[in-house]
């Protein structure tokens, strides 16, 4: 199984993501400017500031050609992980529902979090049981997630909220303290903190990030058979 | 491009003679900082007035900030080899072996008058700078850690008897603080570069003058670091990256050209704050290192502080050749600039490479690729001289001798000052308060509270190689890939060094390398920013060559030479005197196992706590003297500075064996606010006698004096045995002095105790977050 | 044709910039001062103002969170 790691102008955790899904399976980087997504079997947009995070966090690099092809991968039911500024992209690739805001505090802000599973057993969190608790760090300045509330009504019906900060943990201001959700059909997901800074005890005492990307390898792998 | 319009023939000695539209005059030599001597010799070298563009070029590489004129012969005093050097000073950064034919960049400098005047970009630009130089050298940078002082945020006490004293916020201080925070961490999270660590200052010396040091660490291969000297003539110049503005010209607009009447003579179009960009740094970043992994250029510089003068003549005079240089091919940000404005600019993220005429393509090819400008602009000669022009007309002639290397250097006068030069802090704890009151006060203390609002705003894992954040450990870790780890501190205290600088000087340097044991790390190499006022001044020029000795001194006996740094002078308000001398120093050190770093918290209910290391307390310029409002002692207590560095060695090995399950060193506060300190990160509290160790002592002597060399240990009762055996086979003592037990702080001192709970600890160590709200 | 456009978070959002805005100005003596928003501005020169719309649809705005105002200054 093979991720493929989105690399734009400004991407910083591309690297960091790379070495992590390298511990669940085969990883490669994806340049920008080429749509070729190189037969991955999932697709990883990371964090960072694409663009400097120009006019908007993700509004540029929502439209490199390489988000073209991710966005018909999308579309045919391939697994897609937005990670921080990864996830903006997907907002405004309109891939995911709502927007991310301006922390409450209106600082960068970064922080050990622990997070709560709200929804398990679907491509990203398989294994993981319903209210277990994930400490992974989170790292931005524009994570506050919103919706309206018709969409988020929506979203709880279909199962999209698929992480919210623990009681305490939400420094963003996000609404209903969401930290991380997926589409209807449940193959795309975003989520501010960084998995893939949690997949090394020595880096801070926390693997909780690797179930995500070994998740995404369990979900491509079943498929397969 | 090189054509002679036929006014000076290369080589010549003569005078330039190229007369521009407005010929400066000696006024506007002293208006842009030269002396009358510095001008005249200027005309001798030049064989005649110098006209417009090489004023202004002299101006700046002739600048103390460029040349060092008060501060190179000191500096020539300072060790600079070592086993592990690789590069020394002299270069964009300095370098140390690190194993596996691997080495660490490191330096730190200084954007301190751009940072008073706009904190944010000045602070960012400083960042901006720092890393340019890194990887200027071919190193990935991999690290900043940042080192602030600021005027206190309080401003003054009022209040009367029992009420509870109520300060003013002193909005400037705040103002500034916030600023370059926010700076920093715009530019290192920006680009991708974790800031790790650092350290920050409250004093009212600082108030008027602020420093913002910025230090970063870059990883590279030995073999393919890359230096600065220009080399081989009809090797061709190429400057990539931003568009050059008119960033920082601000103080050379005295020589704009009277034509540009209609819209010049305004300040807003000449800025004296440079802005930067981190996308843009970013794209450079990468573009500089895969240039330099395809082996695409000789040489390359950044552009920093004068821009593509110095730039441009430094490489020149490092490869003892010549260079044409032309403005016309420059990219710029700005219609109309005059070729000085172009020479002068202070534009950010821009990169100065020599290349091989056959690979100008693929280099400007790669450029495009990175979506970065480029430009061939100039080419290497032979004539050693500098030679501007604007198009095919010659705008400026010099030889580069004159320009990098004939700057007169000037001897200090020192003169010890007979009076107290800094006034006493404002008290803000009475002399009475009990040791438990002092306790949470220091704790509270600016100089001393929590750092978390700070360093929450800092990405601080980026790159994934970060093993201890900040507040984990005394020193910051970086995994290496061979399961060895690096080890940063940046220190000093400019009280004590104002108080004596050749000790205080001393122990800003033990302090750094007495963090890197405290991980297990052993010191590699040093990099300093010597921040001082007016070296003109006799008591000013005293405090930097006895801190210079006090270096020097240091860094010998620890084995850790200097690899590079920067000088910052004239750091003197107009009312308000000279900041504290503040003789930063960064320490990079390295440990065999990552597995093995240290930790600062107490771990284990149970284990031992143990004090080790020379301990002669004294309140002498420490932080309780400051809150007593106390004025600086004339002189520090004397150090027992081999029994300190015996003391190193004994805490880096039990931190490297697993026997100690916590280390951390005694600094501002004393020991009880060190053992605070490792109750709070550890989320545990200690039972803690005094017995004979303080027998007869000042109460607040024990609990709070300053000296150093001390450390605070934990670990299994075995263990610390053990260790205090092998210890004392070194002469160094390690005395048992508690528990790790319990919720609360105990310490018996006699017939007297202090106790706080953790949670009144920690109420007293989280004063700063008010700060950003 | 020159237009300006003027983004603003919609009503409703929580404006954390504006409310600072907002409370900073009474500490340096501004008094009576308001519902106090913060957005962006983009100055662009266009030959087919009619587009200008679809500019703000697709990329100058996010229309989920964001009210665009077109100013065209002739």
């Amino acid at each position: 199984m093979k991720f493929g790691v989105l690399r734009f102008p400004g991407s910083c955790d591309e690297v960091d993501a790379l070495g992590a899904a390298r511990r669940v399976a085969d990883a490669e980087l994806l340049w920008h400017g080429d749509s070729d997504l190189k037969g991955a079997d999932a697709i990883v947009v990371p964090g960072g500031f694409s663009y400097g995070d120009y006019l908007r966090a993700g509004a540029i690099a929502r439209f490199a050609p390489v988000m073209e092809s991710v966005i018909d991968f999308a579309e045919d039911g391939g697994l897609v992980l937005g990670i921080c500024n990864g996830f903006q992209v997907l907002c405004e690739a309109r891939l995911l529902p709502g927007a991310l805001l301006v922390n409450a505090n209106r600082r960068f802000t970064f922080r050990q979090v622990e997070l709560e599973v709200l929804n398990s057993g679907g491509s990203f969190t398989r294994g993981c049981s319903i209210g277990e608790r994930l400490s992974i760090p989170a790292k931005h300045s524009w994570g506050r997630y919103h919706a309206d509330g018709e969409t988020l009504a929506a979203m709880d019906r279909a199962g999209q909220i698929v992480l919210r900060y623990a009681q305490g943990e939400n420094f963003n201001g996000s609404v209903h303290e969401i930290a991380g959700v997926s589409n209807e059909r449940g193959n795309v997901f975003g989520l501010m903190p960084h998995p893939e800074h949690a997949v090394d005890e020595l880096m801070g005492g926390s693997t909780d990030g690797l179930k995500i990307f070994e998740s995404m390898r369990l979900t491509v792998e079943g498929a397969h058979v | 491009m090189s054509e002679d319009p036929g006014v000076a023939t290369a080589g010549s000695a003569t005078a330039s003679g190229i007369a521009s539209a407005q010929q400066p005059t000696l006024e506007d030599a002293l208006a842009l900082g030269l002396t009358r001597a510095e001008y005249e010799l200027v005309c001798e070298k030049q064989g005649g007035a110098p006209n417009q563009v090489e004023l202004a070029m002299y101006s700046l590489l002739w600048s103390e900030h460029c040349a060092y004129k008060h501060s190179k012969k000191l500096l020539r005093t300072l060790p600079t080899e070592g086993p592990h050097v690789v590069m020394g000073p002299g270069e964009n950064a300095g370098a140390v072996d690190v194993g596996n034919g691997q080495v660490c960049a490191f330096k730190v400098e200084s954007h301190n008058h751009p940072s008073a005047v706009e904190p944010f970009q000045g602070a960012a630009t400083g960042v901006g700078g720092i890393l340019r130089d890194i990887f200027a050298i071919g190193a990935r940078p991999i690290a900043v850690l940042d080192s602030l002082r600021f005027g206190e945020p309080c401003a003054g006490t009022t209040g009367d008897g029992d009420d509870a004293p109520q300060s003013t916020p002193n909005t400037r201080a705040r103002y500034l603080l916030d600023g370059a925070v926010q700076g920093i961490g715009h530019y290192g999270n920006s680009i991708g570069v974790p800031t790790i660590g650092g350290e920050v200052y409250f004093e009212g010396p600082y108030e008027q003058n602020c420093l913002v040091n910025a230090m970063a660490l870059g990883l590279g291969e030995r073999e393919k670091l890359v230096r600065s000297a220009a080399a081989g003539p009809g090797n061709v110049l190429v400057l990539f990256g931003a568009r050059t503005g008119r960033d920082g010209i601000g103080g050379a607009s005295v020589l704009a050209s009277a034509e540009l009447g209609e819209t010049g003579g305004d300040e807003d179009k000449r800025p004296t704050v440079q802005v930067g960009d981190p996308f843009e740094e970013k794209k450079l970043l990468e573009c500089s290192l895969e240039l330099l992994e395809r082996g695409l250029i000789v040489a390359l510089q950044d552009l920093g502080a004068a821009g593509l003068t110095s730039s441009a003549a430094e490489m020149a005079s490092k490869g003892e050749v010549g260079i044409d240089l032309d403005v016309a091919r420059i990219p710029l940000r700005e219609p109309d600039m005059e070729p000085f404005e172009v020479m002068v600019s202070e534009s950010q993220e821009r990169m100065l490479c020599v290349v091989e005429p056959q690979n100008v393509e693929a280099v400007r090819a790669l450029c495009e690729k990175w979506e970065v400008n480029s430009a061939a602009i100039g080419t290497v000669t032979a004539t050693g001289r500098m030679r501007v022009f604007d198009g095919t007309k010659l705008v400026g002639d010099m030889p580069v001798r004159a320009l990098v290397d004939d700057c007169p250097l000037y001897d200090l006068a020192p003169e010890k000052p007979a009076a107290a030069i800094y006034p006493p802090p404002s008290a803000t704890l009475a002399v009475e308060a009990s040791p438990r009151e002092a306790l949470l006060a220091l704790l509270a203390a600016p100089n001393i509270a929590s750092r978390r609002p700070l360093f929450e705003q800092y990405d601080a894992i980026v790159q994934s190689r970060t093993v201890r954040r900040p507040e984990q450990a005394d020193a910051a870790v970086l995994a290496l890939e061979d399961g060895s780890a690096l080890a940063v501190s940046i220190d000093c205290n400019g009280r004590r060094v104002a108080a004596d600088p050749y000790r205080g000087t001393i122990e800003a340097a033990l302090e750094c390398a007495a963090n890197l044991a405290c991980v297990g790390a052993e010191p590699l190499g040093t990099t300093n920013n010597l921040n001082f006022g007016n070296p003109e001044k006799g008591h000013i020029a005293w405090q930097l060559t006895e801190s210079v000795r006090g270096l020097g001194d240091a860094c010998r006996a620890l084995e850790a030479p200097i690899v590079g740094g920067n000088v910052s002078l004239y750091n003197e308000g107009q009312t308000a005197g000279p900041i504290y001398p503040t003789p930063v120093v960064g320490m990079v050190g390295r440990l065999p196992d990552v597995g093995r770093a240290g930790r600062l918290g107490f771990a284990r209910a149970g284990d031992v706590v143990a004090l080790v290391g020379p301990f002669a307390p004294s309140l002498a310029a420490s932080e309780l003297a400051k809150l007593r409002g106390e004025p600086l002692p004339d002189g520090l207590p004397e150090l027992a500075l081999d029994e300190a560095i015996a003391a190193q060695a004994v805490v880096r090995e039990a931190v490297r064996s697993g026997a100690c399950a916590s280390a951390h060193d005694i600094a501002e506060g004393g020991l009880a606010v060190a053992l605070a300190e490792c109750c709070l990160a550890g989320g545990l509290g200690a039972d803690v006698t005094f017995g004979e160790l303080f027998a007869g002592a000042d109460p607040h002597e024990a609990l709070f004096g300053e000296s150093p060399g001390g450390f605070v240990l934990s670990g299994a009762p075995d263990a610390l045995r053990e260790l205090a055996d092998a210890a004392s086979r070194t002469g160094v003592v390690l005395a048992p002095i508690g528990t790790v037990s319990g919720g609360a702080l105990r310490i018996d001192f006699g017939d007297r105790s202090l106790a706080a709970t953790l949670e009144e600890l920690t109420n007293a160590h989280t004063s700063l977050s008010e700060l950003f709200l | 044709m020159r237009a300006h456009v003027l983004i603003r978070p919609k009503a409703g959002i929580l404006d954390p910039q504006g409310e600072a805005v907002q409370r900073a100005l009474p500490a340096l003596g501004f008094a009576g001062v308001t519902n106090v928003h913060v957005g962006r501005l983009v100055e662009l020169d266009v030959e087919e103002p009619a587009q200008l719309e679809s500019m703000c649809e697709r990329l100058l705005a996010n229309p989920l969170v964001e009210d665009y105002e077109i100013v065209l200054a002739g």
